[in-house]
């Protein structure tokens, strides 16, 4: 295959040009209610061309590779009637190389029936609950194996298994509908997915409860998040911004995320990296072939570095960080988050809480969005905060906040990192994209909360 | 697709194949220029399979050797529910206009063309925006054949255009934007250049709300984004049979306001949405689901009506998986108030384009909250400016129960959604003060 690629990689007018190939297989379970819905299995090929003429893009992708020679010079030709300038695009050192999946009980191993039994099992923990009317369950495992040349002689094979599971819980009495989901993810591990009967058992105990549970008066709150709503809140009140390609090309988002300004106080420090090892954000290369970083976003309050590919690490003069990444050969990659996370500090929760008269606790997570100004994201589960202690459980919240004041507001972090890895990230149509985030305990003051 | 049937009929009783082939050529742009072009070709097959009762199912993208397909759907089929139903028998369908043979034809420097004029005219209206969007042409071929005999093939051109403008003034960021899309190829830049327009010079001041309960004017946008998720899920079938839906046995009962009628209707020319024939060969047809208040049906698949003792109503829609109950296109149905006359009639109240986070409240309860994305803040019966840093909350039941007026102004979002502007009495607003 190697040969093959690069032979079809020569010979043309380019500044440079990629071809990815997407090799996958998977199975998928799901459940309404005691239903059985789907049990269904799915392979996948597939490749891509990208070409970059004088800073102009072309792409072309395809299932079959009979044309790959006709498709290569499509995209070359479609990249030359964008290009009108310099190209700008960051040197990697080129490379050959093959990573293989890592894996510690491999999804692949365990026979469907064997996933149906677990899934079985949880599903009647939760139908059996009082007052659960029904439940949905979604299961998916995919193993890929991703193929890269480049026309710089880097080549490289790599293979990942993702794994992924979602069960809700929903509650009804007397025309009202409420739901409680739990979501797990993992990267090439099985056994996540399985002893989870306690967590199962507490959604729907948690759906049934929120039928009597009043809704909050809308406002201003000080609000305190579980470390798993606080990774929700990091990825989309700053990872977002922190994605180059929403700046590179703004004068005025350039001028105001500007290396150096400081975004909050000294004890914040945020992360995002694909070398942070053993998530599902993790990889060694990204889908341009840069070698996966660690990078500090904000660093002691202050805004540090930012996500890049290769063309925005050249159009900011700064160094590539690993991040362009696409979901699938029918996209070209683009600036993505892999593992994004708020570092530990010192606070503990009890101390987090105490001095707050009146405030809401939001755990687990729901959503979240942003318009990288300003960001909403949503709670799974909430309570009242009453004279420094946790009260009454209220109905879920929806949060919303300008990301330019929320991280000043944020006063106290806790030592309790914990990082998520249930969730998908969406961008430009490519969704979902498999991230990690997570965080310990924060308090947000003056944070606006959606409500009665 | 024969040969899949004909292995699959040496050990299934019996078996359907669906194959999507769609090539699409979208032009692109970013910061006011042309960024990239591409091409996306793509085939995708999906097979059903009955064996000893129970239903199976594998899907391949890509090219696939048909007894491996074969073989997954039979690996499949041990676990499956039971086959409550048979695959559509053939039949003959209703042509809806859908095929336009220009658009494959268009030229890429003509797609080029229209998104820089539509750029160029944003531009003059509103110096140092910037604007994001495409011109897109493509076509799908859709295929479905059955070991009954059946064997039926449609295909839809798409032409679109899109475009987002983002506005950043002292550390405050504006988003307008437009999307328009057909079967036949569109070469005039006013529609998108104007809406885009209209919101830029309403956002142009910035006027601030305070908490409480006010009335809200949803534009078509605003209805599109924050309420029609529940009602997408409140009529789904399958929603229904699992007692999820509030509205499960509000068959024939009058629960929203009388100057409310949702149809599902894809039998409209040259819209996105419109097909001859649902996911899994059934006709796709046009279902009333609200007549003037009334809940009048539930929408359906074939395994979903099975289990309700229902037929399908031809919403069979495949997503990469197998077939389950979806809208083709949501049709609200128009009223005779121009929206000035709504605005006219407001003393203080907010008028809402876009929410974000709408669809992350308790949607089977009709719930949704969201962050005032654009908005507009009305004061004596004008527009006074743009709302921010401002949420909303409300609940689709009780909004739609009392409607103060139905716009004149109807127009598709998308191509799957066409609605008027409603004028509601009260939604919940949270500010910042």
């Amino acid at each position: 295959m190697k040969d093959r690629l690069f032979s079809a990689l020569r010979g043309h007018r380019a500044d440079y040009i990629e071809i990815r190939l997407d090799d996958s297989r998977s199975s998928r379970l799901a459940y309404r209610g005691a239903r059985l819905e789907e049990v269904g299995r799915t392979a996948g090929t597939g490749g891509c061309v990208r070409a970059l003429v004088r800073g102009g893009w072309g792409f072309v992708s395809f299932n079959s590779l009979d044309k790959l020679s006709a498709n290569v010079a499509l995209a070359v030709e479609q990249a030359g009637r964008v290009g009108k300038e310099e190209s700008k695009f960051s040197p990697v050192p080129p490379v050959i190389d093959k990573v293989a999946a890592e894996f510690k009980k491999n999804p692949h191993d365990v026979s469907l029936s064997a996933k149906k039994e677990i899934l079985d099992e949880y599903n009647k923990l939760m139908l059996g609950t009082p007052d659960i009317q029904t439940t949905s369950i979604g299961y998916a495992d995919i193993k890929k194996k991703v193929t890269l040349a480049t026309s710089e002689g880097t080549y490289i094979e790599q293979s990942r298994i993702d794994l992924n599971l979602r069960l809700s819980a929903i509650a009804s009495r007397d025309g009202d509908v409420q739901q409680v989901g739990l979501n797990i993810g993992s990267k090439g591990d099985f056994s996540t997915m399985e002893n989870l009967h306690g967590q199962v058992k507490d959604i729907a105990r948690r759906a049934v409860a929120l039928l009597s549970a009043p809704t909050v008066k809308g406002g201003a709150y000080t609000v305190v998040l579980d470390p798993i709503l606080a990774g929700v809140f990091v990825h989309e009140a700053f990872g977002h911004l922190s994605e180059a390609d929403h700046i590179y090309e703004n004068p005025q988002l350039r001028e105001i995320m500007v290396l150096g300004r400081r975004f909050g106080g000294k004890h914040l420090n945020i992360v995002d990296g694909a070398a942070v090892p053993g998530y599902r954000g993790s990889f060694k290369y990204d889908d341009e072939g840069t070698l996966a970083t660690k990078t500090y976003l904000i660093k002691e309050g202050v805004l540090d570095s930012r996500l890049h590919s290769r063309e925005t690490a050249a159009r900011m003069g700064e160094q590539p960080t690993g991040n362009a990444r696409a979901l699938n050969y029918t996209y070209p990659p683009i600036v993505r988050m892999t593992n994004t996370y708020i570092e530990p500090g010192h606070t503990t929760l009890e101390n987090m809480l105490s001095g707050i008269k009146e405030g809401v606790y939001a755990k687990d997570w729901y959503g979240g969005t942003t318009s990288l100004e300003m960001f909403t994201f949503s709670a799974g589960e909430a309570y009242m905060i009453r004279d420094g202690k946790i009260a009454e459980m209220i109905r879920p919240v929806v949060l919303t906040g300008n990301v330019f004041t929320t991280l000043d507001n944020l006063d106290a972090i806790g030592d309790d990192l914990d990082m998520n890895q249930g969730g998908g990230c969406g961008k430009a149509g490519q969704s979902p994209l498999p991230v990690s985030n997570g965080s310990p305990h924060i308090r947000i003051r003056n944070c606006l909360v959606g409500g009665k | 697709m024969d040969e899949i049937l004909a292995i699959a009929s040496k050990s299934a009783e019996s078996a359907e194949v669906f194959r999507v082939t769609s090539s699409r050529t979208p032009v692109q742009f970013e910061a006011n220029r042309l960024k990239q072009i591409l091409t996306k070709e793509s085939t995708a097959t999906a097979l059903r399979i009955v064996k000893n009762g129970r239903m199976g199912f594998a899907q391949a993208s890509g090219r696939i050797n048909a007894a491996d397909l074969v073989n997954m759907a039979l690996e499949t089929s041990q676990f499956g529910y039971e086959a409550n139903f048979a695959f559509a028998s053939p039949q003959s369908y209703t042509l809806v206009d859908i095929f336009d043979p220009r658009v494959e034809h268009v030229k890429i420097d003509d797609m080029i063309a229209l998104g820089e004029t539509i750029i160029e005219a944003v531009c003059k209206n509103t110096p140092g925006i910037l604007c994001e969007g495409s011109v897109s042409r493509g076509a799908t071929t859709f295929d479905i054949a059955s070991t009954g005999g059946s064997h039926a093939s449609y295909k839809r051109t798409n032409f679109s255009v899109s475009m987002d403008g983002m506005l950043v003034r002292d550390g405050d960021i504006l988003y307008v934007g437009d999307i328009q899309s057909s079967c036949r190829p569109i070469s005039e830049h006013k529609p998108v250049t104007a809406e885009i327009i209209r919101q830029l010079d309403l956002a142009r001041e910035n006027a601030s709300l305070k908490s409480g309960m006010m009335p809200v004017i949803f534009t078509p946008y605003g209805v599109a984004g924050a309420l029609l998720a529940p009602l997408i899920s409140a009529f789904n079938g399958k929603t229904v049979l699992d007692g999820a839906s509030p509205l499960k046995d509000k068959l024939g009962s009058v629960i929203f306001d009388r100057k409310f009628s949702l149809n599902d209707d894809p039998t409209i020319p040259c819209q996105p949405g419109s097909a001859p024939f649902d996911d899994e060969g059934i006709p796709a047809r046009m279902n009333a689901l609200v007549d003037h208040g009334k809940v009048v049906q539930f929408y359906y698949d074939l395994h979903t009506a099975a289990l309700a003792g229902a037929s399908s109503t031809g919403n069979g829609n495949r997503n990469g998986g197998m077939p389950v109950p979806a809208t083709h296109a949501l049709v609200i149905g128009s009223g005779n108030v121009a929206p000035a006359d709504m605005i006219k009639d407001t003393k203080e109240g907010i008028i809402i384009e876009q929410l974000m986070g709408a669809e992350q409240g308790n949607i089977l309860n009709g719930d949704f909250s969201g962050n005032v994305l654009l908005g507009y803040k009305i004061e004596n019966g004008a527009i006074t400016g743009r709302v921010k840093d401002t949420m909303v909350s409300g609940n689709v039941y009780r909004l739609l129960k009392e409607i103060i007026a139905v716009g004149s102004d109807s127009r598709w979002i998308a191509g799957y959604v066409n609605t008027p502007s409603i004028c509601c009495p009260a939604i919940s607003v949270s500010a910042k003060q």
